[in-house]
């Protein structure tokens, strides 16, 4: 099984494929239909032991756009898990089925359990806090799409630093380029883990903390905002204390630069009013719609297509 | 205290003070036929204090699991009496089944049948990652 190449932290990829691949969902956007049927008889199963929306639509639709065939779950009561099958039993079962599987499971570390005994390619989408990396290629390709490079710009990252695994695998994966600066935005109480801001300060890159929205935003070529997450507390009053830390508003957005992009990696609650949905900086949705192209991409390189 | 030498064996010297039955267990000398020694808090002239232990059998020894629990201890080979090499086990670059992730989001709470797997990170200061959900882990 040591030639199946598979997904399971964003640094999996080098920066030359992460190119590759931008490169691929770039020609997909141009000329959909020479891809229709490219995984004609092909089959994706979509095994999630946790509930996900976006994720899961997401790769359905990458898979049907290119011609394939998807099958699974969406949730382990429907699977044999819940009978006690173990993950690696069950990732066996379905390389019977499929060509390539995207699991998703709340346990950490699972898809490198998955991809021990995998005959198939395995995609990681999603295990607990730890890993999402088609997240974090959706981000690389919804930057390279609006600023036409990765690179030479200033990043600011807003909200859960602490427990956004977004945030972690974003910040991992543009330490691999050049001229990026980054401002962390958060509340003491969620400002990023030590061992992210040891990475930061031994890869020598330009960055500092604020916990002011309003005093970052002129600065930043890129705001990504995040979600303040009730699941990962540890407690209900200090999710409380900490949920409308920053909300993101119309006005806030004056001193902006004009060709400054906001991304979210969705769902949002109310740390972007939905006023901003219709300034042209408002990328979050396009940012999903860049998932999908940029998962297609993957599909077809993982299964050695493309 | 008088210890006898031994044959054909090991010595396992300058192990931490206080670790010297942490080391006999981890290696299952308690399982050897064999006679096996363990000399707590002699005094040493490098380290101040040490346990040392004494192995009478030529039996195979996990140099990784050595390195891992104390890179500072010396494992002297000696056949009929006299000392053959003197070896200074590392800590090793994979661990099994040595040390357990205390996450317990780890998929190693709930998945049967696979090992306990931790990478090295630090050779200073011995600290491994689980290889499932990098929970690291140090040595006190």
């Amino acid at each position: 099984m040591g030639d199946i190449r598979h997904l399971i932290n964003i640094t999996d990829l080098s920066v030359e494929e992460l190119k590759h691949l931008m490169e691929t969902a770039d020609d997909i956007i141009a000329h959909p239909e020479d891809y229709q049927n490219i995984c004609a008889h092909k089959k994706l199963a979509t095994l999630f032991f946790e509930p996900s929306t976006r994720t899961r639509l997401s790769f359905t639709a990458a898979m049907m756009e290119l011609g394939g065939n998807v099958l699974g779950f969406d949730q382990a009561q429907s699977s044999s898990s819940a009978k006690g099958e173990t993950v690696a039993d069950t990732i066996i079962m379905a390389g019977c089925y499929a060509d390539i599987i995207a699991m998703r499971h709340p346990k950490e570390g699972a898809p490198v359990v998955g991809a021990a005994k995998s005959s198939v390619p395995i995609i990681n989408a999603g295990d607990g806090g730890h890993f999402h990396p088609t997240q974090t290629l959706t981000d690389l390709m919804t930057i390279h799409r609006k600023k036409g490079e990765i690179g030479n710009f200033t990043v600011g990252l807003c909200g859960d630093l602490k427990y956004g695994r977004t945030v972690h695998s974003l910040i991992e994966a543009l330490l691999r380029y050049e001229g990026v600066k980054y401002v962390m935005i958060a509340p003491e109480e969620l400002r990023l883990p030590a061992y992210i801001r040891e990475k930061l300060d031994a890869a020598g890159v330009e960055w500092h903390e604020v916990t002011s929205l309003e005093d970052a935003i002129p600065e930043l070529d890129i705001l990504y905002m995040t979600r303040i997450q009730q699941e990962r507390f540890p407690s209900w009053e200090e999710y409380e204390k900490l949920k409308d830390s920053f909300i993101l508003t119309r006005s806030m957005l004056a001193p902006a630069k004009e060709d400054m992009i906001i991304l979210h990696p969705l769902p949002r609650v109310n740390e972007i009013d939905v006023d901003v949905d219709d300034d042209p900086r408002a990328c979050y949705f396009y940012q999903a719609l860049m998932g999908k192209y940029i998962r297609m991409a993957l599909i077809l390189y993982l299964l050695g297509i493309k | 205290m008088n210890i006898d030498g031994i044959n054909t064996g090991y010595v396992l010297d300058h192990i931490k003070a206080g670790k010297g039955i942490e080391v006999y267990h981890l290696l299952n000398l308690d399982k050897v036929d064999a006679t096996v020694a363990i000399i707590q808090r002699a005094t040493s002239g490098k380290y101040g204090l040490k346990d040392i232990i004494k192995i009478d059998a030529d039996i195979p020894l996990d140099y990784d699991l050595i390195g891992y629990v104390d890179s500072k201890i010396t494992v002297n080979y000696v056949k009929d009496r006299e000392l053959v090499r003197k070896i200074k086990p590392e800590p090793p670059e994979v661990l099994t089944n040595v040390i357990e992730c205390t996450n317990p989001r780890c998929i190693t709470s709930v998945e049967r049948g696979i090992p306990q797997r931790f990478r090295l990170v630090d050779g200073e200061t011995r600290s491994y990652r689980c290889v499932y959900c990098d929970t690291l882990f140090r040595e006190k």
